[in-house]
C-alpha cells in the first residue's frame, strides 16, 4: 500500500457531498491492558444495537499490558462481516504507533487523535478531529489512578457524535458490558457522555460516513467462536475435559467452566463433568484418551504447539481406538512472534499428526454457529469412529466477536457408538475387540467396569490382533491397517458434508474452509461486479473429503483453493485425494500476514492469477 | 495356587475361593516373556495374591502402563482387567483419564524406572500432587532393559554397568519425591520380599488416594553383576527394613493382638488395619520430615532402606476434590448430560 504519496484530495475537508452509510471500518490503535477492550466492545454493540450488520477483530500482542493493539470494527449493511482491508476511521490513542498508522490510510479516511500528538501534521488528504483527553476525563473521573481506563470511553462518545451512533445505544452497551458493576458502569457512561458533548462542541463533521438505524440484527447475537463451542460441547454431553492454557484456545475451557458450573451440576449438588487442568499438553492428551477409553466424552482445546506435543499420543489413540475431541484454534507458530494471530497452519500437520501412517477426522467451522454445531457432530463421530476428532477453528473465530442467529437447540441425539454392556456379552458370550463384524470397518469397544468375564480387552499400539492380544505377525499388522483404512473410508460418508454456492454458469470454482469464508464470499460478489467474474464455491467442513469435493473439481476448469496459510496445506490434502488428472485444476491463493482472510485480498490475487 | 491334597473316599473340594467366590485362577494373565528370574515377575504373582485375596472384582480393576519391561507385565497378570498400554512416561495421563470417566474402578499402574524418573517425571510428579486414588508401582532396576542395558535416573552414584561404565550421577529417589509432593502411601520394597510386598499391596488396595510402591526388582540380564547397587546380591547385603509390615483387611473380622509401644496401627480408609511393628524405635511413618531425612540417610549410607515410609488415609482424593456425581461420569445417561432447551434460550437470551 502507498502510504507516502501525497495526493490531494477534493473530498479531504469537504462536507455533506457524499454519505456514506453503515459501510465502514474504524480502527482503534491503542496498547493492550488499558482497558480498550471494554470500549470497543461497547463501541461494536451499539451499532449492532441499532441494527446495523457488524464485526469486530482484535488484533493483539503477546504482551500483559503496554504494547501495541488494534481493534477493528466493520459495519456493512450487506452484512460482509470478514475484515475490511482499508481503513475509513481511525481512532489514534497509541502514540508510539500514531504516525505510522496514519500514514497506512487511504486518502479521505478519517483520523481522531489526542490532542498532544498533533498528527494533523503528517498528511493534508485525510480528515482529522483532535480531542484532549486528558483534560475531559479528568473532569469527569476524580479518582487519578482510573483515568487511564475510563480514557478509552471517551473516545466511544466522541465516535458516536462523529458518526451519528445514538447515545441511548451507547448507554444500553455500556450498562451490559459492566453489568452489575454500576459504579463502575456510571462512571464509564459519564465518560462516553462528555466526549460526545465535546465533539458536539468542537468538532465539525466532515467525513463520509454515517450509521444509521437498521433492521439487520434483530433477534441476532454476539459471541466469540470459542465460547460457542464452549456452549457447543456442554449440549454435546462433554463430561471430561483436560486442558493445558495457551492462546488461542484457554478461553475455550474457561468460558467452559463457567457454563458448566452453572448448568451441569446435579441434583445432589454435584458436577456431572470433570475439568482438569493438566501440566502439560502431553498430559491433557494422555488424560483425554484414558477418558475416552473408559468410556467419557472427553476433551481438550489446544493451539499448533499443542498439537505437535500431542502427536506421539494422537497416534497411540488412533491405533488403540480410542475417541476423544480436539479443538484446535489454529494461530501463527511456534513459539515467540505471532503467537496472537490467526492462521490456518495446521491442515497438514493435524491431518497426519503422529508417527506411521495415521490419518484424523478433522471438522472446520467458519462460523461460531457451527462451532456450536460441530460439537455434537465431533463428540458423535469420535465414539462411532472410535478416534480422535480434531476441529479445527482459529483466532479469528474464537476470540473474535461475531454476530450471529441464536443457536438452535441440538437436533442430533447424544450417539455412544459400538459399545457392548454386560447384557449384550451374555448375550454374545464373547467378542474379538478389533474385529470387523459389520464392514464398516469399526469394531465394538467395551469399557472397563463392565461386570462380565469376558469384557476385558488389553490396549495396545500397533501390535495386536482382532482380540487384542498381542501379536508381531506380518498378516496381524496389515489386516487392522487395511481395517483402519476402511474405517477412515466409512467417515467420508459421515463427515459434514461441504457447503456449495453456485454462480452463474461458473467456470471458476473456488475451495475454501474456515474463517476465509467471509473473505470469499465477499470477494466473488466483486469479482462479479467489478469484474465479470462468476464463480462457484464449496466450503469444506470436514477431511476425509466427500464425494462432492471430487465432483466440484471435475465440474470446473480452475479451482483456486484459498487458504491462510503458505503452503498450500489443503490443497496439498487435495491432490492426495482427487484423480491425477484433476490435479493441475488446483491453483493456490494463500494468505499469510496473520490478519484474518480479507476480500480484496482474493479478489486481487484471482483476478491478476486470470489475467485481469 | 491350588495346593488342596485330595483325601481318599471324599469328594474332591473345589480350589480355594476368595469372598466373592473367585478363585485364584479368576486372577491369572498370560505366560510372561521376560526373563526368567526376573524380579518384575515375582511382582506380577504378588498382585495376583493380593487381588485374589482382598477379593477385589477383577472387571472394576484397570491396569495402564507405560512402554518398557515393566510396562510389559499387565499381560502377566489379571486377565480379566482391562489394560492400557501407553506411550512411554505418560501412564499417569492415561490413568486419570480414566479414574475421571469412571471412579468406580481400581487403578493399579505399572511402570519403571526409565518409564518414571527419566521421560515421565514431569507426569509422575504431578500425578503425586493430585493424589488420585491409584497404585503406582515402579518396577525399579536401575537399568533400560528393551534398549539392552543403558542406565536410569534411578541408578545410585558409582554403580557400573556390565560394560564397566560408572554412573556419576545421583539417583532420583522416588519415594522421597512422592512424599514431599503429596502421595498418601509411600513405600519400598524388594522384590524378593514376598511378605513384605503382599503386605503392603493389600495395604493399597484399601487405600483411598495415591500409593508410590517403588520396589527394587533386579535385572537378571543387566543388571545383576558384581558393582551394581540394584543386584540380588546388594540389595540383599544393604537391604535395611523400617518396619515389619502386616494387614488385616476389613472384612476378617479378626483381633489381632499387638503391642501398641512396638507397632503403628493404622486404619485404612475402608477400615482395613496396617500394622507396622517398628524396627527402628523411633519411625514415624505419619511424619513427612522424619521419612525424608531417613531416605536422606540411606542414601549417604547405601542403604537399600525398605518399609511404609509415609502414610496418611485421611487426606481428599483427588475424585473427591473434583465433587463429582457418584456415579461414573463414562455412562451418565444424557438426561443428565445434556441440560433442556431452556437453557439454551437462557443462554441466548443473555448474547443478544
Amino acid at each position: 500500500m502507498a502510504t507516502t504519496d501525497f495526493v490531494p484530495q477534493q473530498s479531504a475537508g469537504g462536507t455533506g457531498q457524499k454519505r456514506i452509510v453503515n459501510d465502514m471500518s474504524i480502527q482503534v490503535a491503542t496498547v493492550n491492558g488499558s482497558g480498550s477492550q471494554s470500549s470497543n466492545t461497547v463501541l461494536l454493540r451499539s451499532i449492532f444495537q441499532m441494527g446495523v450488520p457488524v464485526s469486530g477483530k482484535n488484533m493483539f500482542p503477546s504482551n500483559i499490558a503496554g504494547l501495541p493493539t488494534w481493534y477493528t470494527i466493520r459495519a456493512n449493511k450487506n452484512g460482509y462481516i470478514g475484515r475490511k482491508k482499508e481503513i475509513d476511521f481511525l481512532v489514534a490513542m497509541n502514540p508510539e504507533t500514531a504516525t505510522e498508522d496514519v500514514m497506512a490510510l487511504a486518502a479521505g479516511a478519517s483520523v481522531l487523535y489526542d490532542e498532544p500528538l498533533q498528527l494533523h501534521k503528517l498528511r493534508n488528504d485525510l480528515i482529522f478531529y483532535s480531542v484532549p483527553y486528558d483534560k475531559i476525563v479528568a473532569q469527569v473521573c476524580p479518582e487519578a489512578k482510573l483515568r487511564k481506563l475510563v480514557k478509552n470511553m471517551v473516545y466511544v462518545g466522541v465516535v458516536a457524535n462523529l458518526l451519528t451512533i445514538e447515545m441511548a445505544e451507547v448507554e444500553k452497551a455500556i450498562r451490559k458490558q459492566f453489568a452489575k458493576k454500576v459504579k463502575a458502569a456510571n462512571l464509564n457512561l459519564a465518560a462516553a457522555q462528555a466526549g460526545f458533548e465535546y465533539a458536539k462542541t468542537n468538532l465539525q463533521k466532515r467525513g463520509a460516513f454515517y450509521i444509521e438505524r437498521m433492521d439487520k440484527t434483530a433477534g441476532k447475537i454476539i459471541i466469540d467462536g470459542n465460547s460457542a463451542a464452549a456452549l457447543g460441547c456442554m449440549f454435546a454431553g462433554c463430561t471430561v475435559v483436560t486442558w493445558y492454557p495457551i492462546t488461542p484456545s484457554s478461553s475455550l475451557v474457561e468460558t467452559m467452566i463457567e457454563y458448566m458450573k452453572e448448568y451441569r451440576i446435579g441434583p445432589d449438588g454435584k458436577a456431572t463433568f470433570a475439568i482438569v487442568q493438566a501440566e502439560d499438553e502431553l498430559a491433557a492428551i494422555g488424560m483425554v484418551i484414558g477418558a475416552g477409553w473408559a468410556g467419557a466424552r472427553s476433551m481438550t482445546a489446544t493451539a499448533g504447539p499443542g498439537i505437535s506435543l500431542m502427536s506421539e499420543f494422537a497416534g497411540l489413540a488412533y491405533y488403540v481406538e480410542v475417541p476423544g475431541v480436539i479443538w484446535n484454534i489454529q494461530r501463527v507458530g511456534p513459539s515467540t512472534g505471532l503467537p496472537t494471530r490467526t492462521s490456518q497452519g495446521d491442515i497438514l500437520s493435524t491431518a497426519f499428526l503422529s508417527h506411521g501412517d495415521t490419518k484424523h477426522i478433522m471438522l472446520i467451522p467458519c462460523s461460531v454457529q457451527e462451532c456450536f454445531n460441530m460439537a455434537t457432530e465431533a463428540f458423535n463421530l469420535a465414539e462411532q469412529f472410535q478416534t480422535l476428532v480434531f476441529v479445527m477453528s482459529d483466532l479469528d473465530l474464537g476470540m473474535n466477536n461475531w454476530m450471529s442467529d441464536p443457536f438452535q437447540y441440538p437436533t442430533l441425539p447424544i450417539k455412544r457408538g459400538k459399545v457392548l454392556s454386560k447384557e449384550d456379552l451374555d448375550r454374545v458370550g464373547s467378542f474379538a475387540r478389533y474385529k470387523d463384524v459389520d464392514g464398516d470397518g469399526i469394531g465394538y469397544r467395551t469399557l472397563p467396569g463392565t461386570s462380565h468375564p469376558a469384557a476385558a480387552y488389553f490396549a495396545r499400539g500397533s501390535g495386536h490382533n482382532e482380540r487384542a492380544l498381542y501379536s508381531e505377525r506380518a498378516d496381524d499388522y496389515e489386516n487392522n491397517m487395511e481395517r483402519l483404512n476402511r474405517k477412515f473410508e466409512t467417515a467420508r460418508s459421515f463427515v459434514p458434508r461441504p457447503e456449495i454456492t453456485k454462480g452463474n454458469n461458473a467456470k471458476i470454482g473456488i475451495i475454501g474452509y474456515g474463517t476465509s469464508h467471509w473473505g470469499i464470499t465477499e470477494g466473488r460478489d466483486q469479482l462479479r461486479e467489478e469484474y465479470k467474474i462468476e464463480t462457484d464455491y464449496l466450503r469444506l467442513r470436514a477431511y476425509p473429503f466427500t464425494r462432492e469435493v471430487h465432483e466440484f473439481i471435475e465440474q470446473h476448469e480452475r479451482v483456486y483453493v484459498v487458504e491462510q496459510n503458505r503452503d498450500a496445506q489443503m490443497l496439498s490434502l487435495l491432490k492426495l485425494d482427487v484423480k491425477p488428472e484433476l490435479i493441475g485444476r488446483l491453483r493456490s491463493i494463500s494468505h499469510i500476514t496473520g490478519l484474518p482472510l480479507d476480500a480484496r485480498s482474493i479478489t486481487d490475487e484471482l483476478t491478476s492469477m486470470e489475467g485481469k | 495356587m491350588s495346593t488342596t491334597t485330595v483325601e481318599p473316599g471324599t469328594s474332591a473340594p473345589g480350589p480355594k475361593t476368595n469372598r466373592i467366590g473367585l478363585t485364584v485362577i479368576d486372577y491369572k494373565g498370560s505366560k510372561t516373556t521376560l526373563c526368567a528370574g526376573c524380579g518384575h515377575n515375582a511382582i506380577s504373582e504378588r498382585i495376583i495374591e493380593a487381588m485374589f485375596e482382598m477379593g477385589v472384582e477383577p472387571e472394576f480393576v484397570i491396569k495402564p502402563s507405560g512402554i518398557g519391561c515393566s510396562s510389559k507385565t499387565p499381560a502377566y497378570f489379571l486377565s480379566r482387567s482391562h489394560s492400557f498400554n501407553a506411550v512411554h512416561g505418560r501412564m499417569p495421563s492415561v490413568a486419570t483419564g480414566a479414574m475421571l470417566a469412571n471412579r468406580k474402578l481400581i487403578c493399579i499402574g505399572v511402570s519403571g524406572d526409565g518409564d518414571t524418573a527419566s521421560i515421565g517425571i514431569g507426569q509422575f510428579v504431578h500425578l503425586m500432587r493430585r493424589n488420585l486414588p491409584i497404585i503406582y508401582i515402579i518396577e525399579d532396576n536401575g537399568v533400560y532393559g528393551l534398549t539392552k542395558g543403558q542406565f536410569s535416573a534411578t541408578a545410585d552414584l558409582g554403580s557400573k554397568l556390565k560394560t564397566g561404565v560408572l554412573n556419576d550421577l545421583p539417583p532420583i529417589d522416588t519415594c522421597a519425591l512422592a512424599i514431599q509432593l503429596g502421595a498418601t502411601f509411600v513405600g519400598r520394597s524388594f522384590s524378593g520380599d514376598k511378605k513384605q510386598i503382599s503386605a503392603m499391596l493389600k495395604a493399597a488396595i484399601a487405600h483411598k488416594g495415591t500409593v508410590m510402591l517403588d520396589v527394587v526388582s533386579p535385572c537378571v540380564t543387566f543388571n545383576d553383576h558384581e558393582g551394581s547397587t540394584k543386584s540380588y546380591k546388594y540389595v540383599k547385603e544393604h537391604e535395611e527394613i523400617l518396619q515389619d509390615v502386616s494387614f488385616v483387611p476389613h472384612f476378617e473380622n479378626l483381633d489381632v493382638e499387638y503391642d501398641p509401644g512396638s507397632t503403628i496401627a493404622v486404619t485404612m480408609h475402608d477400615g482395613s488395619r496396617l500394622h507396622l511393628r517398628k524396627l527402628e524405635e523411633d519411625y514415624d511413618p505419619t511424619d513427612k520430615i522424619h521419612a525424608l531425612t531417613r531416605l536422606t540417610e540411606a542414601h549417604d549410607k547405601g542403604e537399600v532402606l525398605t518399609g511404609v515410609f509415609y502414610v496418611n488415609p485421611q487426606a481428599p482424593s483427588f475424585i473427591d476434590l473434583l465433587n463429582v456425581v457418584d456415579q461414573p461420569l463414562a455412562t451418565l445417561p444424557e438426561s443428565m448430560t445434556r441440560p433442556p432447551k431452556e437453557v439454551l434460550d437462557a443462554c441466548m437470551e443473555e448474547l443478544r
